[in-house]
């Protein structure tokens, strides 16, 4: 029997952007089914590091798998080819993203928005995409705004129409970018709820987040970022009431 | 007081339209249904329509490859919008329609290999193709400009949000960005059809049978200039409204999903 590789596995991930390095060599590893939750002031880098596991942001130096293939590059005897548009589009279908600002497409209804990169990426039917739709939004407790336009709907329903879309390609991974922080407080739940239900059912996740409460109750794992670096990692409950490193201690006690 | 000073200049323009006998407004109305100037005008619009159909979708495209990470592709929308836009349209409309005493055989294929098409430049310039030509390629580079400034006011999360579910870079800019860009597009792109159905007369130039050179060609024969260049206004005035309503109804259609 062989043994499966993790989801996501970072080896000395580098980034940088013009003189400003972000990542400075990111080490981490998410296994199947894990909730991994990163924590961590703004510009420590988390956000970046998030958008690498979906090459919308290239690595500069070190590497990245995902389900045991290199993110962006294909590996040919020594050397490492960088994968073609198409390639790279292939595999960000299979990885579902959320983020902060929802980014839903306006000009299209929330079933639209659900049914179009099934029918266009996946060359699936309209007729399934829609049926596959309708459980996602029943799903998301959304059952009934099939046909409202996205600015119809408030922001915690625009996040679940979001986290709909992103299920519809059937992901073996899912990636949000601070969820909830673009909503209202009491809009916030919601999506936490959604987003706990998603975790109960076995997906893999990754989760930027400032709310750590949802950290220490739904993550597996919770790394704390500053400055391009991971600080500090493990258990959510351990890091969180027991942090070993200044760093940590001070940006918790700021957010708790 | 502003307001009655424009009554009064109304007044006075009205009196004059109606009480100056040289206009001759019996003439205006005999030959605003003539049949040579009705031809005339199907051929202004027909003008229109292909000259700006061609420099939309030239424009459209051209835009994209203007914003293409490939340095060629961008390179060359870049050249052609710069050499159009900076000749004038009539000399672009004159070169087309005498193109063909310099060139000897047209063709398309390989350069300095096999080719596929072969036609004679003389049977296939006329002064139609011209026209269309001289109008559609020099619209195209204006229209580039339009629909470019159009693709970059859509949000860039919408372009990230369609590459994150696996969309190419042709898929996200057909079916998520263009269409929102089409509300930052349309207007100007009516005040281009509004130009164009005017810039057409300048293919008089070439002898194009249209509204300006049909209404020449007649007073040239009568000395009746002035009527008859009213009546080609009329015409004008008429066409550019009928693009006014049209305009308002294409606005609201893409303004759909948003809420201004």
């Amino acid at each position: 029997m062989t043994t499966q590789p993790p989801m996501v596995e970072a080896i000395a991930v580098h980034k940088r952007f013009g003189q400003v390095e972000v990542l400075k060599g990111i080490n981490l590893t998410v296994g199947r089914g894990e909730v991994m939750c990163i924590i961590g002031p703004s510009g420590s880098g988390k956000s970046t590091f998030l958008r690498c596991i979906n090459h919308l942001e290239k690595v500069d130096a070190g590497q990245l798998y995902v389900d045991g293939d290199l993110v962006g590059y294909r590996r040919q005897g020594d050397k490492l080819y960088e994968l073609r548009e198409g390639e790279v589009a292939r595999k960000r279908a299979e990885i579902g993203m959320v983020f902060q600002r929802f980014n839903l497409f306006p000009h299209m209804t929330v079933m639209a928005n659900i049914i179009e990169a099934p029918m266009r990426v996946q060359g699936v039917s309209r007729a399934t995409a829609a049926s596959r739709a309708d459980q996602l939004l029943e799903r998301v407790g959304l059952t009934g705004r099939e046909s409202a336009y996205p600015r119809q709907l408030s922001g915690g329903q625009q996040q679940r129409v979001a986290i709909a879309r992103a299920l519809a390609m059937e992901p073996k991974l899912m990636l949000f970018d601070e969820p909830t922080s673009a909503l209202d407080p009491e809009l916030v739940g919601e999506v936490l709820d959604v987003m706990r239900d998603l975790a109960a059912s076995g997906m893999t996740m990754v989760v930027v987040t400032h709310e750590i409460g949802f950290a220490r109750e739904v993550g597996d794992a919770l790394v704390f970022m500053d400055d391009g670096v991971i600080v500090e990692s493990g258990p959510p409950r351990d890091v969180l009431s027991n942090p070993q490193h200044q760093r940590t201690k001070s940006f918790l006690s700021k957010v708790l | 007081m502003a307001a009655v000073v424009v009554l009064v200049l109304v007044a006075m323009l009205a009196h004059w339209l109606v009480a100056t006998k040289g206009l001759r407004w019996d003439v205006v109305g005999d030959y605003l249904f003539n049949s040579a100037i009705l031809t005339g005008v199907r051929r202004t619009i027909v003008l229109t329509i292909i000259a700006m159909l061609i420099g939309i979708a030239l424009g459209i495209v051209l835009a994209v490859m203007r914003l293409s990470p490939n340095p060629i592709v961008s390179g060359a929308s870049w050249l052609y919008i710069w050499f159009f836009r900076s000749t004038p349209v009539l000399v672009q409309i004159l070169f087309w329609y005498n193109l063909p005493a310099v060139m000897k055989s047209l063709s398309l294929g390989v350069p300095f290999g096999p080719s596929w098409f072969h036609t004679d430049p003389k049977t296939a310039i006329t002064q139609f193709t011209a026209a269309i030509l001289g109008l559609g390629l020099n619209e195209a580079a204006y229209m580039a400009e339009i629909a470019r400034a159009g693709i970059l006011s859509v949000d860039e999360g919408q372009t990230e949000a369609a590459q994150a579910l696996g969309m190419t870079r042709l898929q996200t800019m057909q079916r998520i960005v263009l269409p929102q860009a089409m509300r930052v597009i349309i207007p100007p792109t009516g005040n281009e059809t509004i130009s164009m159905l005017k810039t057409t007369s300048l293919v008089f130039a070439i002898g194009y049978m249209e509204l300006l050179t049909t209404v020449q060609v007649i007073y040239g024969r009568t000395f009746q200039t002035i009527p008859l260049l009213l009546t080609a206004s009329i015409w004008y005035v008429a066409m550019t409204s009928v693009l006014y309503v049209g305009q308002y109804y294409l606005e609201r259609y893409f303004a759909r999903g948003s809420a201004r």
